[in-house]
């Protein structure tokens, strides 16, 4: 099925709510068309094309409530999950934590659509692995990687007059080039909502630099380094900061942010005060929904300024017994950073570890975000302002929270995704003193 | 659904609103309705029209999955059910090969129109991608079975329980938490139910109903004074079963240090124990980091199994298919022609088996028409085989494929995945209590938590609910901080003994990720109670 029209979706939705009986009723609508192409081995593997929608009814009575979805949408179908929702609503326990749904909101329109992506097919993505390959194979390399290109569109409406629509695109590409021998390995990942702004061929080329630079790496000694993180590494280790700003873990006493006595750390200094992180639907590089999936508007917060915790995320629920404002949780971060290239970080350092990509990071203890993980795909020492060379992949043991206050320096951020989550952040490339890496591993 | 959706969904502190943010995987449905299977009849005739829609267009092979995948989902925390889902998904995927190239697409509008339109999809996206073939796809040889059917061996169906019956089971769990001090108790039980409908140009017509359900708890207990909080998760497992596995057995019980459970689960006597642990674990002493003796029960080492054992053979990783997302594997293809590499010591037997009874990967036939088997991996800690599907079997010199392939959705391509990868027991008569009495300096592991492993299936480091101190050959108290790390190869080779078939049991990762877009599969792995000799134990306390 085609992507809804803001006016085909308005109907769709005005239709279903007709059929309800309920106390109070909310409509999801959302689907995608999207498509994709995998290769490795130097040659195309798997590929295809997707069509999903999904139509979701939440139907109240008092503080009983029930869900139903369909992806079916002719007018039987509309009534029958109506009908659904209503008796699973029947049917439910009371949820003491059930909150009213919201009224009518405004919402900027969301700038996250751009139709150059919409418009690829499959030759678009063939093409553009073609390029890939070609560079994979001029270097004696061997190539493996993932395009995929999304148009999508979300609107919900409900009982109360709340209405939102927005439509979106997005394109990620990743590809890994290994040297014959596989004793090299670089990784390359970007992700936009314009495809325009892809350089497919630019990212391979830096993938298959790093792949030819890393190979025949020497082994150092584990212990505790100064690390550069380029963004796609530092971001893996962050966003487990971010999942976890949680305000009723805090208040509940179990996460990062709890303090004995029912306490939190919220309006504490708890890193450098170097770290600057928000959010913002509206920024160039990463543009984002307007509201989350609830109808709240999302707007710029910020969430952690000059080293200060400022902001938790919460649900209506909570908020609503704890008297504060609703803040839902982000779609994407945004950390501030400086001019400096990520050339000009390895410039500034003595001694040091380049770290292009983390792997398989996985939490160790919730209380201090311990985490632990691998180096991956071109870890590089660093003497004197320089690389002199590769070094093999380290595991590390290391909190987002010591690390930002270890800080020695920012570079520019720049959109990145992480490998872990798929999520999109602007991160910069930083340089952290003290590093725990606990184990050496032979993995290339 | 990802893995990273379901740990969100999954999470403490779901509420209606967060399951709406989350990505909708499916439609819900009154189970009545969803019970009684689409009409085989109908099911048949939809997949010929995709099937001579392909064949028209140029497809050389073609095969279609029709699906249908139920699932329910019932999360609940302290005297609250906090949300009961029942989903539903129904679609199909159409996969050919044209000009040699795999194709794919998928449809969730199944009339013949869109039908047809989708095949000649697949048809369009092998054609033009076929220009970046280095070589023809080649199929091992696969008979027609004609039109046959499966389902998993199940007592009762856990959809056909009323939810009052779950939800009631799970409140009282979380009743016996509070009762014993807790001060947070999260739990959930999950069901899956895929039917599934398998046709190919090759005469195949393959009906299964596959049936899964994952019980699980976490309790939580914090320090008022220091502010610090443990929790203990459930010592269930995931399983290919009805809701039997929920009904207590006493001969499915092995009494130890305390009661863990083989086939059945008792939920609530667990959640007694798990909150004594707590309490327990709040009180432990940090582990001084070194190298110890491990004994590790099943309820750790499935686990370990899974990303040592299970994902190192698994062959697209080997031949680098695998290299840009889930990594490569050190177990590469000369170690394999060599016939002598010592993956393990003498007693270490890996067995794959896509037909264990009661285990997750358990089906009749595989998602692209293959009858299940069960073959070696490690023999006598040398390391024999693989894991392979259609178009891989020729690399290893096999007449045909071992079954491996999975889709997780009729919205997926199916593609290698992992079978049951289970460590045999050991011959002679051996109980963990007998093991434990010739260990100086050892820790004894039971249950899963922080796991991670490289690319390439070396390095490993994995942590576990209860780590219990072993010294002189006795049990003491608790210890916290332990994460044990290790190279996979001398992990397995410092494997030194383990004990025998009573107590074998099963654990089982229900999402294991995998792919591009990324899939989940559900996978279980066997063992006995089992002796690791020097294994680097490190402290993983930290003050923030």
């Amino acid at each position: 099925m085609s992507i809804l029209s803001k006016e085909e979706a308005q109907a769709l939705l005005k239709k279903v709510l007709s059929y309800s009986k309920a106390d109070e009723c909310e409509v999801n609508l959302n689907g995608s068309d999207a498509g994709n192409i995998r290769y490795a081995r130097n040659s195309v593997s798997t590929s295809g094309g997707i069509s999903q929608n999904t139509l979701v009814v939440s139907s109240a009575f008092g503080k009983k409530l029930g869900v139903a979805t369909i992806n079916e949408f002719d007018d039987e179908s509309l009534k029958k999950v109506v009908q659904r929702a209503e008796e699973t609503a029947m049917l439910a326990p009371e949820n003491p934590e059930f909150v009213s749904f919201l009224g009518p909101q405004t919402y900027p329109a969301s700038p996250t659509f751009v139709q150059s992506t919409a418009n690829m097919g499959p030759k678009e993505r063939a093409d553009a692995v073609a390029a890939s390959l070609q560079i994979s194979k001029d270097n004696k390399l061997n190539a493996a990687g993932f395009l995929e290109n999304n148009t999508s569109y979300a609107a919900m409406m409900n009982s109360k007059g709340l209405f939102a629509y927005n439509t979106s695109t997005g394109v990620s590409f990743n590809v890994t080039l290994r040297t014959e021998d596989g004793k090299g390995s670089g990784y390359a990942t970007k992700s936009y909502n314009d495809f325009s702004k892809l350089d497919v061929k630019g990212a391979t080329a830096s993938a298959a630099t790093k792949a030819a630079s890393s190979a025949s790496a020497r082994a150092l000694e584990p212990g505790k380094y100064t690390v550069i993180l380029e963004p796609a590494a530092a971001l893996v280790l962050l966003e487990n900061l971010f999942f976890g700003m949680d305000g009723r873990q805090a208040d509940e006493g179990r996460s990062f942010m709890s303090k004995p006595g029912g306490l939190t750390k919220l309006g504490e200094k708890l890193v450098d005060e170097r770290v600057n992180i928000y959010s913002d639907p509206f920024h160039p590089e990463l543009p984002t929904s307007t509201w989350s999936g609830d109808g709240r508007p999302q707007e710029k917060i910020n969430w952690i300024e000059n080293g200060v915790m400022k902001n938790l995320f919460y649900s209506r629920y909570w908020a609503q017994k704890k008297g504060i404002k609703a803040t839902p949780a982000p779609d994407a971060v945004i950390m501030a950073g400086t001019d400096q290239s990520l050339e000009d970080l390895i410039k500034g350092t003595e001694k040091g570890i380049l770290v292009t990509r983390l792997w398989y990071i996985r939490s160790v203890d919730p209380q201090t975000v311990l985490l632990t993980g691998l180096t991956r795909d071109g870890t590089f020492y660093i003497e004197n302002g320089e690389i002199k060379f590769p070094v093999k992949n380290f595991r590390f043991n290391e909190s987002p929270i010591i690390m930002l206050n270890n800080l020695e320096a920012l570079g520019k951020p720049e959109r990145t995704v992480s490998g872990e989550s798929n999520t999109n952040a602007l991160i910069p490339p930083m340089k952290i003193r003290d590093f725990t890496f606990s184990s050496l591993s032979d993995a290339v | 659904m990802r893995r990273r959706d379901f740990l969100y969904v999954s999470g403490i502190g779901l509420g209606a609103s967060m399951l709406q943010s989350v990505p909708v995987i499916g439609r819900d449905i009154a189970m009545e309705e969803a019970l009684i299977p689409v009409d085989t009849a109908l099911k048949k005739r939809l997949a010929d029209v995709a099937l001579n829609a392909a064949r028209s267009k140029g497809a050389t092979y073609a095969d279609v999955r029709i699906g249908r995948y139920l699932n329910q989902f019932l999360t609940t925390r302290e005297n609250r059910v906090e949300n009961i889902s029942n989903t539903e998904s129904y679609g199909m995927g159409i996969r050919v090969i044209a000009n040699g190239s795999w194709g794919f697409a998928s449809i969730d509008q199944l009339t013949e129109d869109n039908i047809a339109r989708a095949a000649a999809t697949a048809v369009q996206i092998a054609k033009v991608n076929s220009k970046l073939l280095t070589e023809p796809v080649k199929l091992a040889s696969q008979r027609g079975y004609g039109e046959v059917s499966w389902k998993t061996p199940i007592e009762k169906n856990a959809f056909e329980i009323p939810i009052k019956e779950k939800t009631e089971l799970l409140l009282a769990v979380n009743d016996a938490a509070m009762k014993g001090g807790a001060n947070y108790i999260n739990s959930s039980l999950f069901l899956v139910n895929e039917q599934k409908y398998f046709a190919s140009t090759e005469g195949s017509y393959i009906d299964q109903d596959v049936h899964r359900l994952w019980p699980t708890f976490t309790v939580t207990k914090i320090d008022p004074k220091s502010g610090k909080f443990e929790t203990r998760n459930s010592l269930s497992s995931p399983m290919g079963m009805g809701y039997e596995y929920l009904i207590p057995k006493k001969e499915e019980e092995i009494d130890g240090l305390f009661t863990i459970y083989k086939n059945r689960y008792n939920m609530l006597e667990d959640v007694t124990t798990a909150t004594r642990h707590v309490d327990e674990k709040l009180r432990s002493k940090p582990v001084e980091a070194g190298k110890y003796d491990l004994v590790i029960d099943p309820t750790n080492l499935f686990l370990t199994i899974h990303e040592s054992v299970g994902h190192p053979s698994e062959l697209d990783r080997v031949l680098g298919y695998e290299a840009n997302y889930a990594g490569t594997s050190f177990l590469t293809l000369d170690k394999w022609e060599s016939k002598k590499f010592k993956f393990g010591s003498d007693i270490v037997n890996f067995e794959a088996d896509k037909t264990q009874k009661g285990s997750l990967a358990a089906v009749g036939y595989d998602d692209e028409g293959v009858k299940c088997k069960n073959w070696d991996i490690i023999k006598d800690g040398i390391l024999v085989n693989y894991q392979t599907i259609r178009d891989q079997a020729h690399i290893l010199g096999l007449p045909e494929s071992q079954g491996c392939c999975y889709a997780d959705s009729w919205s997926s391509v199916q593609f290698q995945r992992m079978p049951n990868v289970s460590l045999k027991p050991g011959k002679a008569a051996l109980s963990p209590a007998d093991m434990i009495k010739n260990v100086e300096k050892g820790i004894y592991i039971f249950g899963r938590n922080s796991y991670s492993i490289d690319q390439q299936r070396y390095n490993f480091q994995f942590s576990g609910q209860l780590c219990f101190e072993i010294k002189d050959g006795k049990i003491g108290g608790l210890l916290k901080d332990v994460a044990y790390q290790a190279n996979t190869q001398e992990f397995w080779n410092a494997c030194s003994a383990i004990c025998d078939e009573k107590d074998y049991r099963t654990g089982g990762s229900f999402f294991d990720g995998k792919g591009q877009p990324s899939q989940v599969s559900a996978v279980s792995h066997g063992c006995s109670t089992t002796l690791f000799k020097g294994v680097n134990v490190i402290n993983t306390g930290r003050k923030i």
